[in-house]
């Protein structure tokens, strides 16, 4: 189809009408263009906000206690009750739902005082007690060391995982972390590592950056808490309903500790896996929109093409008229026909997704350059996939701008274009 | 070559318009044979049926032994491009392409190589005197270098027929006998060639006249060109 003396014919009609031609591609040219531009935003706006919640199950609920709302066995209601290392047992052992189940206690200073301390340096950050699986619901980066793990649990050691921020601020960037000891609320705890959080925006009492992460067992030793701890995490199994097994948990946990089955106020919790399912169809929706609006752009350029094309056509009855009275078959009239709005379509198209492709590369080097905590746009560029579609979008609007004109063309009979007007 | 039997051909539009009824002629290989006729006397509709770009509605036409009935589009390409050359009144060369494209034209539907074709081309320009005007626009010549330029395009494929239609309509007189005098020689190297005119001087040079009247031949005429003087019959 094209061989030298197509491309030639092909050119040679196509150059002979610069300005229209241009005019014409034009408008492929801006709908492949938008498509592209239109699916690296949604790209980086998706990349932006996965970046934040990274490194996060998505399956997880959280649960935390509250004052009791109503007067259960003999007890009054606004009771405070506390979760304990029972109620994990329990769940692990009744609710087949649950996958991992994790307690967790929380220190926070709310006056602002320094009280984390490496020498004489000090600084204000909140401290969590958690077990080793804590890790695997709220995944940080270890940049030092290790996490906390079961030995450290068990023997209840004085050992501390610290958030980045807490190293760079009261440690320093320029020194080893590992193996010191460090000053937290008047306890000396040897840091063994160092961990960041792959995001910034989903965080369970205070940013993980910022925190100073104890093995459970230590923190209830150092704050004498018993067995008690103030929330605890779970995810779902795998095949089972979060809802469900949430509803579970709360049943249970109501019936352990003398809570009225119908007190929704006493056991809170928060279902992430609603949240991001909720991320997810905001995602799907956007995508959506913006394969309407492009392929609307591109189609509308496609329209643009195949009308000019009828004209063009209409232009060139005698010379077509003509053609066929030297012998040029209908099939070699299409193909022509075709060809030329497949080359204008692909041409405008190819150079469409190019600058496009180019001006989002610029984009992402410019975004790239920016400190990249708490941005909602990250990597704006359309993958191979992507540019492989918008490729083969091009050559089909080629050929479907293609077929009007083309059987308007074989309409034409040698006769037509010849008679003498 | 060409051999009509009782051609009937009917335009049917608000008013059905019977523009040839039934018409017989023939025409041997190698003859010059002009069509004359007054406006609307059907001499166009039989150049057009006879150079198989309209059909006809009864009858039969045999072009070199072959019936020529009912074909499709792709097969009468195909009698068009191998066996007759067309001649225009407005020449009807491509505007966009040069002289030289335009002749090799018909050489690449039939699918000869660019190089080949090229050559055959610049062969027939050659012939014609056009050798320096190959690569010129057909808007860059005179009327009678683009009927040259034509005559070459209807010749290249080496038809066993020329059709003419009006060939020197849209010409001054003196490019008119130039023009006469080169269709002559084509002749002489035999290939047949019909010309449709309305200027008896054109048909003169002629062997054979053929007067259409109302969709009619009302006769045919004998005639010797060689006893005519050129210029004067051309005005």
């Amino acid at each position: 189809m094209f061989d030298v003396d197509n491309i030639n014919e092909i050119w040679q009609t196509i150059a002979r009408n610069k300005t229209r031609s241009l005019l014409t591609a034009f408008g492929v040219f801006w709908g492949i263009f938008i498509l592209v531009i239109l699916l690296a935003c949604g790209n980086g706006f998706n990349n932006g906000l996965n970046s934040q919640i990274e490194g996060f199950a998505t399956n997880s609920t959280f649960i935390f206690p509250s004052e009791t709302t109503e007067a259960y066995k003999g007890y009054q209601k606004g009771r405070y009750w506390q979760l304990d290392m029972s109620d994990i047992e329990a769940i692990k052992q009744k609710i087949k739902g649950v996958d991992m189940v994790s307690p967790i206690s929380s220190k926070w200073t709310f006056d602002g005082e320094n009280n984390v301390f490496y020498g004489t340096k000090g600084a204000n950050f909140s401290m969590k007690g958690v077990l080793p699986n804590y890790n695997e619901i709220d995944r940080g980066k270890i940049l030092y060391g290790r996490y906390i793990n079961e030995t450290d649990i068990v023997e209840a050691r004085k050992v501390c995982v610290i958030g980045k921020k807490v190293y760079e601020d009261v440690i320093g960037i320029d020194k080893n972390p590992l193996g010191l000891m460090i000053k937290a609320n008047g306890i000396y705890y040897q840091v063994i590592g160092v961990v960041q959080a792959y995001n910034s925006q989903v965080n369970i009492s205070g940013s993980m950056n910022e925190t100073v992460i104890l093995p459970l067992t230590t923190m209830q030793k150092a704050y004498n808490t018993g067995d008690k701890f103030d929330f605890m995490m779970f995810t779902t199994a795998r095949g089972s309903k979060t809802k469900e097994v949430q509803e579970e948990v709360k049943v249970l946990l109501r019936e352990r500790h003398d809570i009225s089955p119908t007190d929704e106020g006493a056991v809170m919790s928060f279902d992430f896996e609603q949240l991001f399912t909720m991320f997810e169809y905001l995602f799907i929706g956007i995508k959506i929109l913006i394969w309407i609006v492009g392929i609307g752009t591109l189609l509308s350029g496609v329209v643009g093409v195949s009308n000019i094309m009828l004209v063009t056509i209409k232009e060139r009855t005698r010379e077509i008229g003509v053609r066929r009275a030297l012998g040029a078959k209908p099939s070699i009239i299409i193909r022509q026909v075709m060809a030329e709005s497949l080359l204008l379509t692909i041409l405008a198209g190819i150079v469409g997704l190019v600058i496009g492709v180019a001006i989002m590369a610029v984009v992402a080097g410019i975004k790239g350059n920016v400190p990249s905590e708490n941005v909602m746009f990250i990597d704006p560029q359309i993958g191979f996939g992507a540019a492989i579609s918008a490729t083969v979008i091009i050559v089909l609007s080629g050929l479907l701008a293609g077929v009007l004109p083309a059987t308007r063309a074989i309409q034409i009979k040698a006769i037509d274009a010849i008679r003498e007007e | 070559m060409i051999k009509l039997e009782n051609i009937n051909k009917t335009y049917f539009g608000a008013q059905p318009l019977h523009v040839l009824k039934g018409i017989n002629l023939n025409v041997e290989e190698g003859e010059l044979v002009s069509i004359m006729g007054a406006s609307g006397s059907g001499k166009s509709t039989l150049l057009n049926i006879i150079g198989i770009l309209d059909n006809y509605d009864e009858g039969d036409y045999y072009l070199a032994g072959k019936l020529v009935k009912n074909l499709s589009e792709n097969q009468a390409a195909e009698f068009r491009n191998k066996l007759i050359g067309f001649i225009f009144q407005s020449f009807n060369l491509i505007p966009f392409k040069t002289a030289l494209e335009n002749v090799a034209l018909p050489l690449f539907y039939q699918g000869v190589g660019r190089k080949k074709r090229n050559a055959m081309a610049m062969e027939y320009l050659e012939r014609f005197g056009l050798k320096g005007w190959a690569e010129h626009y057909p808007n860059e010549l005179s009327g009678g270098q683009k009927q040259r330029v034509s005559i070459a395009r209807a010749l290249v494929t080496s038809p066993k027929l020329i059709l003419a239609d009006e060939p020197t309509g849209a010409l001054d007189s003196k490019t008119s006998a130039e023009v006469m005098q080169i269709l002559r020689e084509v002749n002489a190297t035999g290939i047949t060639m019909v010309i449709v005119t309305h200027e008896r001087g054109i048909a003169n040079l002629t062997r054979k006249i053929v007067h259409l009247k109302d969709g009619l031949i009302e006769s045919i005429e004998e005639n010797d060109p060689d006893k005519m003087d050129f210029t004067k019959e051309i005005k």
